[in-house]
């Protein structure tokens, strides 16, 4: 093996510089100037102030909004420390939060996604059927009609991918940006 | 339902053609035939002292071995000192000492196991210049050796394998690095950020302060992907939104998990002289690919009958992303586990009871269904090895493969390996009941515990890296046996494989006779997949028995733990 040390402390070193520094900065520098929206993490902001990131999902718990799925980060929604539950199918520990949630979220049986956690406790998304099923909350609270709560969720509605595979979804950020500019 | 079949269809139609287009470029990369950055690899073989000479099997996993040693130590103290050293904008200090050799034995494996929590541990100059050149390197280095074995195969009564360092250095500059910048540059267009800076905090509509951790991520993703690493920038790995926004960046990934390991059997197929050899070996593995993702699908889109009345039929959501859904999960926890990724885009503790088997299953065979970047292709060679003996034995001659002789050596080596898996998994995992050691980490209660442990060391011995991560992976004890048995799992396989294609590449190639049994067409796919089934899965049937099977029964008569 002694021979081979020099090309291996070589190689480890010179991929280090080409691999470890160049390819990342020099990614980074094309990321920002090409599509420097995306590449600073597709911040969301309203009157000069950033209010959350569309693809990061943020706790709502207030009647008017639009809800968003169980977290199982700490405090919910924390986007410095993603995580889901880990509990297995079987846990008894899941049954009491699925019935506790479900319980919550109206009558059972509730779209699955809403008693449960994400994989990464930041699901920005739920169902349409999930967003559709909290219009008639929404507008009491808001005092406005259900028609409109629908047409504010519809706006931040994207069709399944490649338009075939998966579900409709609600963006929840993009619904209740919608829902407050009803207001003005 | 048909939607989701007729998409998996077109994924499959897709990785074949994906396959059979970078198998031939493959080939002119390592046959020295692509050159444009030939500049380039001149300065680095003269300052690093390579001729370029070919090297006997010995030297080759001599070579291997000394990078390995030099890229864990390297990356072992970039973890230790990344408090003094740059781009720490959240101000990490050092990672422990156990935590950090098993960091460092699991980047440099190709495993990817992480004990840590990406963005509250390390910081960005780990990421990019310790954990990233490793995802590089250690992804070439498989390619290396799967490329010298294929080598040996082809080879006629010569004595050497090619060289490691240049097929290193190829395997990096002609593959991972174009594919990676390629990757890199789709996944920032569908939203994964790249920046230097540590996050943004945010005033959510309800008020609240949300802090949002940021970084190099496309970068790191992409050659997480392309190399079958799967170490996460984010704890919650894929399935965090900034490491996998869209469904797009889902199917993108997957692609990049599995292009590789689908391309070798067609690169294998070009170097021999003879596809049709090639083709036998990549029907073999797509066949168990239709296989285990079918069961997947099936066993997961059923649903948790324990929540039955409280929520909606059909799949359970814990552990999923909406945007994700069934299809591009399943289709995900098959593609990471059958290769050596280990990325995630679900948490794989929360699958049902046997959805949860699928992934464990795809490791235990050894991950040879396109496998890890060359470590699939290696993997496949020894159980090819083994079936042409078997072969040999029903038809009553001397077993052969490519015109070659397969005899008494490389069956002792080839099924040396075949203690590899049962090794790092039983036994380690016995150790740890033992010891006391798996009660304290284990989150869940009943049979799903016991899969929780024997999934922490398949997936340290497969080289995979995922995880049931309720398992509480960060302590003295497993950093260090999970650690071990990602050795075990790369060592055992890389220098048995290369000492058999030494072997095989001295010996004269035989023209076939009447006799000789053939090694490519529907007989010997067939004959492969039974195998590697009864082989690989039979050792496993206990513990599975145990673990996930039991887990499926309690839950069908309504018990939870």
């Amino acid at each position: 093996m002694i021979p081979q040390l020099r090309p291996a402390l070589v190689m480890a070193g010179a991929f280090t510089a080409l691999l470890g520094l160049a390819y990342p900065l020099a990614m980074t520098g094309i990321a920002q100037v090409a599509m420097p929206r995306q590449a600073d993490g597709s911040l969301v902001s309203r009157e000069g102030t950033v209010v959350g990131s569309a693809l990061i999902g943020q706790s709502f718990t207030r009647p008017e909004y639009l809800h968003p799925r169980p977290s199982a980060t700490d405090p919910a929604y924390n986007a410095g420390a993603s995580t889901g539950s880990n509990l297995g199918p079987s846990s008894a520990t899941l049954l009491a939060q699925v019935r506790e949630r479900a319980d919550a979220f109206g009558s059972a049986p509730v779209p699955s996604e809403m008693a449960t956690a994400s994989g990464s406790g930041l699901d920005p998304h739920i169902t349409l059927d999930a967003a559709l099923r909290q219009v008639d909350r929404i507008a009491a609270a808001r005092g406005i009609p259900a028609a409109a709560v629908k047409d504010a969720i519809l706006k931040a509605a994207t069709g399944p991918a490649f338009g075939f595979v998966g579900e409709p979804v609600v963006n929840v950020l993009g619904a209740n940006l919608a829902l407050d500019a009803l207001k003005g | 339902m048909a939607a989701d079949l007729i998409f998996f269809a077109l994924f499959l139609a897709g990785l074949t053609l994906m396959g059979m287009a970078l198998g031939p470029y493959m080939a002119r990369v390592f046959t020295g035939r692509v050159r444009w950055l030939a500049p380039v690899e001149a300065a680095l073989y003269r300052a690093a002292g390579v001729t370029g000479q070919g090297q006997r099997w010995t030297g080759y996993a001599a070579a291997v071995l000394a990078f390995n040693a030099a890229g864990f130590l390297l990356l072992y103290l970039i973890l230790r000192l990344q408090g003094f050293l740059p781009f720490n904008p959240q101000g990490f200090g050092a990672m422990g000492e156990a935590q950090a050799f098993n960091t460092a034995v699991s980047f440099m494996t190709n495993t990817n196991w992480q004990s840590y929590g990406g963005e509250t541990t390390v910081s960005h100059f780990s990421q990019m210049a310790g954990l990233t050149v490793q995802n590089f390197v250690s992804a070439a280095t498989g390619i290396a050796v799967a490329v010298a074995v294929v080598r040996g195969l082809a080879a006629r009564s010569v004595a050497d394998l090619g060289n490691f360092w240049v097929d290193l250095t190829r395997a990096t500059l002609y593959l991972l690095l174009p594919g990676a910048i390629l990757i890199t540059l789709v996944l920032v267009w569908q939203g994964m950020p790249q920046t230097l800076a540590a996050g943004v905090t945010a005033t959510t509509l309800e008020g609240a302060q949300q802090v949002i951790a940021q970084g190099p991520v496309a970068s790191q993703a992409a050659i997480k992907m392309l190399g079958t690493n799967g170490g996460g920038f984010f704890n919650a790995n894929a399935s965090h939104p900034y490491e996998n926004a869209t469904a797009l960046t889902n199917l993108v990934q997957i692609y990049a998990i599995l292009v590789i390991p689908a391309a070798f059997p067609f690169f294998f197929g070009r170097m021999v002289g003879d596809r049709r050899q090639g083709w036998a070996i990549f029907a073999a593995m797509s066949v168990m690919f239709v296989g285990v993702l079918l069961a997947a699908y099936f066993t997961e889109g059923s649903g948790n009958p324990l929540h039955a009345g409280l929520t909606e039929p059909g799949v359970s959501m814990e552990g999923k992303e909406t945007r994700f859904g069934l299809a591009q999960t399943v289709l995900f926890v098959v593609a990471t586990t059958v290769a050596s990724c280990g990325a995630v885009n679900a948490m794989h503790d929360s699958l049902m009871a046997l959805g949860g088997m699928i992934p464990l299953f795809n490791m235990l065979l050894g991950e040879i269904i396109y496998g890890g970047v060359g470590a699939g292709f290696y993997g496949m060679v020894l159980y090819v090895v083994l079936t042409v003996f078997i072969a040999g034995l029903m038809v009553g001659r001397t077993p052969e493969w490519l015109g070659k002789k397969i005899e008494a050596r490389e069956m002792k080596l080839a099924a040396l390996t075949l203690l590899v898996m049962p090794l790092g998994v039983l036994v380690l995992s016995a150790l740890s009941i033992l010891t006391g050691n798996a009660q304290t980490a284990v989150q869940d209660a009943g049979p799903h515990g016991l899969t929780e442990l024997i999934y922490a060391y398949t997936s340290g011995t497969a080289n995979n890296g995922s995880a049931f991560a309720g398992f509480g992976a960060n302590t003295t004890w497993h950093n260090t046996m999970i650690g071990l048995a990602m050795l075990i799992g790369r060592w055992g396989y890389i220098v048995p494989v290369l000492a058999i294609a030494g072997g095989l590449a001295a010996k004269p190639r035989a023209p076939a006779t009447a006799g000789t049994f053939p090694t490519h067409g529907a007989a010997f796919t067939l004959l492969l997949v039974a195998t590697i089934l009864i082989v690989g899965a039979l050792t496993f049937l206990p513990v599975l028995a145990l673990g996930p099977i039991a887990e499926h029964v309690s839950i069908a008569a309504g018990q939870a733990f």
